[in-house]
């Protein structure tokens, strides 16, 4: 996994609720059996239209938002479907933070196993950042260390985070690794589990 | 001393299931990993990179859903036209060879959705933690059981360890009291949670579901409340197990026989929430004043009775649900105030691992008796797995079906997400018995209305959303 530190980006808004996975990436890019190439297929319906030509009022499709590395959006981020091709296609697209009043878990659980930060903010803080970014300078400093966003009018506002998430993205680790450090520990779960539930072995 | 307090069933599947804890996050068992050929690909991909085996086959099984076809099955999948599902079929093939996982391929008449399979093969137990990658294994919480939906990452991470590393969540009880007016369901129910608590009101949350109106569902019933409990915002739903879950399991294939079943029942009955167990969050409904449902929107909490009017985007309070909704009206080509009734659809959907259990199709079948789909609708049924479809092909459902002018159609997925060829086409209306109604959920630009089996139905037949009450 990718190691989150800090990050100087371009914020681009998308001022709307409930952004739900099917949108952030449509069923047909699915199909993938990769993990990579999935930037075409990012927000496909709002980016392009029924002909597959680019929609140029959509956000990431302007010129000034061109490379922007974070997205604040609406409440609920990421609800519907569990697909973690979601945030691989934030990623892919140089997406690397999504500020927002809430996330669905799933879709928040997915970020942190892929260097995707995802921040919580008040509404009216991310209404602030909403209003920041449409405006002229739109970039911002998240610094996960800090934990701070700071906003493109000098604003800082700080966010809350897990400690032990923080701390695995800050150092990117492994999860599978880490948990077969505990293996022996695992090994006598099943042991006491055969006597207690025998029923479930010879399934 | 005081004494300690209670535990609700979540806390005792939770604590069953502890291994240990590391760096302030528990190392949760996993008795049951489902899988399916979407969420997979990448997941093996990372075990043969690390050359990590996988470490209990035995507790894994695989179907094929997503993608099938729902005709031609018999053919397999060399014949499955679109390239790009073959390729995730056949590498799914080629993992569970590899890897020596069960698999229940493609045609074979135990393969079907994997919230149906699970169950339907007793694999689903009460007490069980159970997880796939699809968010919809809620489903399996109506066991008793803690099911819930993880992302590839995770599903590696089952694979090579058994184990999922878990913060745990908060509790949350649903109480659903009384008796429902005929025509309303389980499917009604959930939407009615949905609406009360919207998308996000579940989220960091396990839902259980208790009181007289869910202790009297099927576990059919049950099966479709947890279901939609991910539409909640939670990502698990639970509802205790009884008599109606242990009568369901009896005789199962995967269910304990004999000796083991008696044990077995003594383990299961101990998964209750006790009576001084604390909640984070509570909310009762009246089941008697739950209306037969529809959604009106591009969210599942945009719900309203059959008998009601599209809301206006100046009904919600906050600017970006003001902005949803303009956007979802003009998505689903419908004016503010307008009766929903009005609405006339061009496609009706009977499937989906939300409903098309047997009891679905029974209900669904008993409204189209003797009558006739409009000549405007194309209406499909979509059973959720061979056995189901063979179960209702004795019962002679297909027959009422095939008779009214539905197509009666092989298991799988179908029309739910239009990963495989059934889909909604571009500015046609939908009647749905299915979980989403995202924009583009069910084809680019369709639009769905969500809806239990029986209103689906009578949707069919009148060519508009319609009051099943009138075809009771
Ligand atoms: S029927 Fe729909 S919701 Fe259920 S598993 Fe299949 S695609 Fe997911």
């Amino acid at each position: 996994m990718d190691a989150f530190t800090r990050l100087d980006a371009k914020i681009a808004p998308l001022p709307l609720a409930n952004i739900d996975t099917d949108q952030i990436i449509p069923k047909q890019f699915l199909k993938t059996v990769e993990r990579e190439g999935l930037a075409k297929g990012l927000f496909y319906d709002l980016r392009f239209d029924g002909e597959g030509k680019e929609r140029p009022g959509f956000v990431l499709n302007r010129p000034e938002y061109k490379g922007a590395g974070v997205l604040v959006a609406g409440d609920n981020f990421g609800c519907g479907s569990s697909r973690e091709h979601a945030p691989w296609a934030l990623m892919d697209f140089g997406i690397r933070c999504v500020v927002s009043t809430s996330f669905a878990d799933i879709f928040y659980n997915n970020c942190f196993q892929n260097g995707l930060l995802p921040v919580v903010l008040p509404a009216e803080q991310v209404q602030a950042l909403m209003e920041e970014a449409k405006g002229g300078n739109h970039l911002v400093t998240v610094d996960l260390e800090a934990q701070t966003v700071l906003s493109p009018a000098g604003e800082t506002f700080h966010f809350e985070i897990d400690p032990v998430r923080k701390e695995k993205m800050l150092k990117g680790l492994d999860a599978i690794g880490e948990t077969l450090q505990m293996a022996a520990d695992i090994d006598t779960y099943e042991m006491r589990r055969a006597l207690d539930r025998p029923w479930l072995e010879d399934a | 001393m005081r004494p300690m307090p209670g535990k609700t069933l979540y806390d005792k599947i939770w604590d069953a299931h502890v291994v240990t804890l590391q760096d302030g996050e528990a190392i949760l068992y996993i008795d049951l990993h489902l899988i399916h050929e979407v969420t997979t690909p990448q997941a093996f991909a990372g075990l043969r990179l690390a050359k990590r085996p996988v470490r209990r086959p035995d507790r894994t099984l695989a179907v094929a859903d997503h993608n099938v076809p729902t005709e031609g099955q018999a053919l397999g999948v060399g014949a499955v036209a679109d390239e790009e599902a073959r390729l995730q079929l056949q590498t799914l093939e080629r993992n569970v060879k590899d890897y020596g996982i069960e698999f229940f391929p493609m045609g074979d008449v135990r393969n079907g959705i994997v919230h149906v399979v699970g169950p339907e093969q007793g694999r689903t137990q009460p007490g069980m933690t159970i997880v796939c990658g699809d968010s919809h294994t809620s489903t399996h919480g109506a066991f008793g059981a803690l099911a819930h939906g993880i992302g590839t990452s995770e599903v590696e991470h089952v694979l090579a360890t058994q184990t999922l590393r878990q913060t745990k969540a908060k509790n949350f009880r649903v109480n659903i009291e009384g008796e429902p007016i005929p025509g309303v369901g389980a499917k009604d129910f959930a939407l009615a949670v949905i609406g009360a608590i919207g998308t996000a009101g579940g989220t960091g949350y396990v839902i259980e579901y208790a009181g007289s109106a869910v202790r009297a569902l099927s576990m059919e019933g049950r099966m479709t409340l947890c279901n939609l409990t991910i539409e909640a915002g939670a990502r698990a739903g639970l509802v205790a197990p009884d008599e109606t879950t242990f009568a369901y399991l009896m005789g199962r294939p995967s269910a304990p026989k004999g000796g083991a079943w008696e044990m077995a029942l003594s383990y299961w009955k101990g998964f209750s929430t006790d009576p001084d167990a604390q909640f984070d969050r509570e909310i009762t409904l009246d089941a008697a004043e739950i209306a037969p449902l529809v959604t009106w929107g591009t969210s599942p909490e945009d719900v309203i009775a059959v008998s009601d009017r599209v809301p206006a985007p100046e009904d919600f309070a906050s600017p970006d649900k003001r902005a949803s909704a303009v956007r979802a009206l003009e998505y689903m080509g419908l004016d503010a105030g307008q009766p929903i009734t009005e609405a006339r659809v061009d496609v009706v959907f009977i499937g989906s691992c939300t409903n098309s259990r047997i009891e679905d199709l029974r209900a669904a079948a008993k409204v189209v008796e003797g009558r006739k789909v409009s000549p405007s609708v194309r209406a499909m049924v979509v059973p959720g797995s061979g056995l189901v479809r063979a179960q209702a092909e004795d019962e002679g459902l297909d027959e009422i079906f095939l008779a009214a002018g539905f197509e009666w159609r092989e298991p799988g997925c179908s029309m739910c997400l239009a990963m495989n060829p059934d889909k909604v086409p571009p500015g046609q209306r939908c009647a749905s018995t299915s979980n989403r109604n995202f924009e583009g959920r069910q084809g680019r630009a369709g639009r769905t209305h969500l809806m239990s089996p029986v209103m689906a139905a009578a949707a069919a037949i009148a060519g508009h959303i319609t009051d099943v009450r009138d075809y009771l």
